[in-house]
């Protein structure tokens, strides 16, 4: 039987799918720990057997193997840009959608105590941005020279001012940085042009960044290590929500990830307002969105969870809970491998997921305010209005292990409380079971049609 | 034919009159330039934020619903502070409330640090004009 196998190098563990695609099905999935440190392929092989006895005794000829990493601390990004809420958002705003874990934000000239401190964060990559196109490059080109001279061994994008770009070249080039040029991540005021940045960041992940961290060796086996993990979500969402050229899409959607060090929204949808007579204001958000709460997360970042949230936001989704908030968030945190066995215990992992939800969703969507005017009050929105999206869905372990996902992913919905946050109102709430979504947006690159209908098969009604 | 400069125009504070905003924009257009126009209920900080990114060369502030004095207060100060020292700053419109004598309404302004002040129902032309003599392109 001819199969497709599917690889998530993720940062503890190393997760296979095998897709039947004759029958368009899940055949086995199998995990084992990564071992990015000594060999990739040790946990991969693990993995591998593991997954060759879960088929059983069916011959299974795999014809194409496909992976995605988040191994080795995934991809490390910095984001530069001129103004903080303008081309270093949307340069935030790129990289994110590039499924990159954001270590700083820098905006303005660079000085040399900021070159210093991203030296030590020592990123994958570093995106530069600064300057609508024909606007401002004395900012961009100031901080190329920086770079230029004080770091050499990271590879920039640069995606800034285009009329700057000749001079940035020859900066680089005299300096023998490794830089790729592409267009500029916000080419007019307020407009965001995010998708060439992502593919020139995707496109140097695979060529550089797979090999840095150790993991080429992989690459003899499989057909190529194609994306970061978060990138192939998003990819997953938009085929999911956008349809394909057979197949059509289940409309707008919103993906919720809690995780144990971050939680992550991932939107497809429009944002524009759904009300009439509402005025949008800001930077314009992309059409797929994904944002990262480093502070919310089930255990890694239990501490940083109670310190964003206080006992009684948490307490309102478990008020009868007879833990101490403040010392269950810090033993969760010292204790990361901790699995809840009683009611009590799952319980209050429960109330955590919806607090991680509800502030990670008023996070990721827009807000409304009503202004008072001589004219009477209008409104004005900043963010993207998923009032109307038709899907939410939620993924990772806590969810797909939870007794209630449904539970948890309503804490991401509308509430009247917060009226100005344009949460999803009434979606379909769907779990993502089976843990497929990277798988998908691995399998989408060349099957898309396919990718569709299994998603449609396997993420069900939580 | 584009005369190469940049201009940033707005309405500040809130008010939501897009008309007016629309006509300037098509008529610096006209005239050549390269317009940025942040919209209605913009406040002083966008204004300024489009000014750095664009690298404008003029900042031409409208209000419409009387509140205009109390919005633009401290505008100039803040384009120092941003590094936009000396940059064109203009503003118009119905910038006051009630029959106030033009004269002192316009010193009020100008001793904010506009460059120049508007009354209503001043002609977009003459505006354009005195803006391409202040950037030496006329």
């Amino acid at each position: 039987m001819d199969a497709i196998l599917l690889i998530d190098f993720g940062s503890t563990y190393t997760k296979l799918t095998a897709i039947d695609i004759e029958n368009e099905e899940i055949l086995a999935t199998a995990k084992d720990l990564t071992t990015v440190n000594t060999d990739i392929m040790i946990g991969f092989n693990k993995a591998y057997e593991k997954l060759i006895q879960n088929i059983g005794n069916k011959e299974v000829n795999f014809v194409k193997k496909l992976a995605c990493s988040s191994a080795a601390g995934g991809l490390k990004m910095v984001a530069i840009g001129l103004v903080p809420e303008l081309t270093a958002e949307a340069a935030k705003r790129a990289a994110l959608g590039a499924g990159a874990r954001i270590l700083g934000v820098y905006s303005y000239e660079l000085n040399k105590h900021e070159i210093d401190e991203i030296i030590s964060k020592k990123p994958d990559i570093i995106l530069l941005a600064g300057g609508t196109n024909g606007g401002n490059k004395d900012c961009i080109i100031h901080n190329a020279k920086l770079i230029a001279e004080h770091i050499k061994d990271v590879p920039i994008v640069v995606a800034g001012n285009k009329n700057a770009n000749d001079e940035i070249e020859e900066i680089f080039n005299n300096a023998g940085v490794f830089y790729k040029i592409t267009e500029n991540v916000m080419p007019k005021l307020n407009t965001i042009n995010v998708e060439p940045a992502r593919e020139v960041i995707r496109s140097i992940f695979m060529q550089k960044i797979i090999e840095a961290k150790g993991m080429k060796k992989a690459e003899n086996f499989i057909n190529g290590i194609l994306m970061p993990t978060p990138a192939a979500v998003l990819k997953a969402a938009k085929v999911l929500a956008d349809g394909s050229d057979k197949e059509e899409g289940i409309g707008e959607l919103v993906i919720i990830d809690i995780g144990g060090a971050t939680t992550d929204v991932h939107s497809i949808a429009k944002g524009d307002p759904s009300k009439p007579g509402v005025t949008l204001r800001g930077l314009q958000e992309p059409y797929a969105k994904r944002t990262v709460e480093g502070d919310l997360g089930m255990r890694v970042s239990a501490i940083s969870l109670f310190e964003a949230s206080g006992t009684r936001r948490i307490k309102k989704y478990a008020p009868n809970t007879p833990f101490d908030v403040e010392e269950r968030c810090k033993f969760l945190q010292q204790n990361v491998n901790i699995i809840p066995q009683t009611d009590e215990e799952y319980e209050f992992d429960e109330a955590m997921g919806m607090v991680a939800t509800e502030i990670a969703m008023e996070r990721h969507v827009g807000t409304i305010e009503s202004v008072y005017t001589p004219m009477g009050i209008i409104y004005s929105q900043v963010g993207k209005d998923l009032l109307n999206v038709k899907n939410i869905i939620g993924t990772g372990g806590v969810l797909v292990h939870s007794r209630n996902p449904e539970k948890i992913l309503r804490a991401g919905l509308f509430n009247m409380e917060t009226p100005n946050y344009l949460k999803p109102t009434n979606p379909n709430i769907l779990v993502d079971k089976k843990y497929i979504l990277s798988a998908m947006g691995l399998l989408s690159e060349e099957y898309p049609d396919m990718a569709v209908r299994i998603m449609k098969k396997y993420i069900v009604k939580a | 034919m584009q005369n190469g400069k940049t201009v940033v125009i707005g309405v500040i504070g809130a008010d939501c009159h897009a008309v007016g905003n629309k006509i300037i924009e098509h008529a610096l257009k006209e005239n050549g330039f390269n317009v940025v126009n942040i919209g209605v209920l913009s406040p002083q900080e966008d204004f300024i934020n489009a000014a750095i990114e664009t690298n404008a060369d003029a900042i031409l502030v409208s209000s419409l619903y009387g509140h205009g004095e109390i919005d633009c207060r401290g505008f100039r100060e803040k384009c120092d502070e941003a590094g936009l020292k000396g940059i064109i700053l203009y503003v118009g419109g119905n910038l006051v409330v009630g029959k106030q004598d033009w004269k002192e309404v316009e010193k009020r302004f100008l001793d904010m640090g506009f460059n120049r002040a508007y009354p209503p129902g001043t002609d977009i032309n003459i505006s354009i004009k005195d803006l391409k003599k202040d950037l030496g392109i006329e």
